[in-house]
């Protein structure tokens, strides 16, 4: 399949507009990470606005807009992510160790993992790209959406988009 | 026969009907809700992902938890709004301003309500392949009612088709009920749901294999398999097919609009494909060619429950006021706007065509 096809399947392929990596010299410094949306699509939604505490999640002016971010604004506290009904909002922070990045991922299924279990990571297509280990789970708004935060290898977190319990 | 009267009948207890149901309850009206189910909520109570829109249409929310909060609502009004669960409106006769019911298989009784709201919903399409009969082979309704309702998962590996808003939500709720997902086959060269639901089961291994079409249902005494193929732009098929295991077929291939009672109603009624079916010609208030009658949500046109909440208040406020309840006016210029919001997007582009076809500027002006 070509790359527009891969796209139209549900694959992010590039960025696009509603789906950039946050810049990198901000990035590489910043503790507690930075969101990354991957909301590519105009469609009526914005509780990634109204749930985030900080106002890094730009107000819309058009519900239908895609999520744009004031970067300096993110503290990386994953309200997003456990928030947004698209599954559409990560957290990597680069500053975890050494060659080692923490990344916030929405979880919905079962079983819930418990911090220390080594989990697979999975890129956009279910592919397992490296092993995680959960370094923390929490349910920011006591509904079930699990933000599972896994220490992976530094150079996956453009890569890692869900994990797998084994 | 047993009789009674009403200001406002809602047919369907259902996201529009309890939206219509508050509203009219809210601004005086005594209202009757008629739900063929045993319990209220429509498609809502199957529904266990997050809702997509702004806060006004519960986004963030559950769907579940979307149709508690609409019952909470009208139980505020206490006996203002009276429910009849396993209850089916069987006719309505617009000489007699009568509509016939029956709750379970026995007890018929006839309601005699000053105004109508018909909130009935859809039925789900079913697409004809050889085999399509054996057991095995499903409606995605079926398949959420079973795990949802139930608590039954309907096989071990489904084969999904249709990559729609329901074909790709039912695929992550049976991932989430550990039943595994063989692929999501859709003919277009895209999906038809949102991206991002798309992007959930992508993300969790399901293939999505767009511009195939199902070709048979394998199985001798139930489904062992599928026949898949390669389509073209005109849906023929392209090179040899392939086969796929699996226990269950799930058809999410879209809805068509239940609009009996409206043609019963004597509405004018009009075909528009972008709104999946035949539906009624309305003003902006939702009403109908029939001045006594009001509809809203999948009955006026297939499209998200959060719209069908929307155009439930409108109707619902509208029939109100039409009995000479007091309302504010600006509840309408608030909910047209929402309705805008919503539909503004690329998603809503089809929605807005197909709405353009069938909206009058007035019954006065027609």
């Amino acid at each position: 399949m070509n790359a527009p096809a891969v796209f139209e399947s549900g694959v992010l392929t590039e960025e696009r507009p509603g789906a950039v990596r946050p810049p990198a010299d901000l990035w590489k410094g910043k503790k507690g990470g930075l969101v990354i949306v991957e909301c590519p699509q105009r469609i009526p939604c914005n509780p990634c606005n109204t749930s985030c505490p900080v106002g890094a999640i730009i107000a819309f002016k058009d519900i239908n807009d895609v999520p744009a971010i004031d970067y300096p604004k993110c503290t990386g506290c994953a309200m997003c992510v456990a928030k947004c009904p698209g599954l559409a909002c990560f957290v990597a922070d680069l500053t975890f160790g050494d060659g080692v990045a923490l990344m916030k991922l929405p979880y919905e299924m079962l079983p819930v993992p418990a911090k220390g279990d080594r989990v697979k990571c999975l890129g956009r297509t279910g592919d397992a790209v490296c092993d995680g280990t959960v370094e923390n789970v929490t349910e920011p708004h006591r509904d079930r959406t699990r933000v599972v935060h896994v220490s992976i290898p530094a150079e996956k977190v453009n890569d890692v988009r869900a994990i797998r319990v084994v | 026969m047993k009789e009674y009267k009403t200001d406002v009948l809602i047919v369907g207890g259902g996201p529009a009907g309890l939206s219509a149901a508050a509203e009219a309850a809210g601004a005086g009206a005594e209202v009757m809700v008629a739900e063929g189910d045993l319990h209220l909520g429509g498609q809502l109570v199957k529904q266990s992902h997050k809702f997509f829109g702004s806060k006004d249409e519960f986004a963030g929310t559950r769907g579940f938890e979307i149709a508690k909060i609409l019952k909470n609502e009208i139980s505020q009004y206490g006996g203002r709004v009276k429910t009849f669960l396993d209850t089916t409106v069987s006719g309505y006769y617009p000489d007699e301003g009568a509509a016939t019911l029956m709750t379970g298989e026995e007890e018929y009784f006839r309601v005699y309500p000053r105004k109508v709201v018909v909130a009935s919903g859809a039925q789900e399409r079913l697409i004809p392949f050889p085999n399509n009969d054996i057991p095995g082979v499903y409606g995605a309704g079926a398949v959420q009612t079973l795990m949802n309702v139930y608590g039954v998962v309907p096989g071990k590996r489904v084969l999904m088709i249709g990559a729609g808003n329901i074909g790709l939500i039912v695929s992550y709720q049976l991932m989430q009920a550990g039943v595994e997902v063989a692929a999501v086959v859709e003919g277009m060269p895209r999906v038809g749901g949102y991206w991002v639901h798309a992007a959930k089961i992508r993300r969790l291994g399901i293939p999505i294999l767009l511009r195939h079409s199902v070709k048979r249902a394998i199985g001798d005494v139930f489904v062992t398999g599928a026949e898949i193929t390669e389509v073209d732009e005109r849906f023929n098929p392209v090179g040899s097919p392939t086969e796929i295991e699996c226990d269950t077929i799930c058809l999410a291939v879209g809805l068509a609009p239940s609009g009996e009672l409206l043609w019963q109603a004597g509405c004018e009624m009009k075909y528009v494909p972008n709104l999946c079916g035949h539906v009624p010609y309305r003003d902006r208030y939702m009403r109908t060619s029939n001045r006594d009658v009001w509809m809203a949500g999948d009955v006026s046109g297939i499209e998200e429950a959060s719209a069908a909440m929307i155009e439930g208040r409108i109707a619902g406020l509208a029939a109100a006021e039409s009995l000479g309840y007091k309302v504010k006016a600006e509840k309408f210029e608030i909910f047209w706007a929402r309705l805008k919001n919503l539909r503004a997007g690329e998603v809503g582009d089809k929605i807005r065509a197909g709405v353009a076809q069938v909206v009058v500027d007035g019954w006065e002006a027609k």
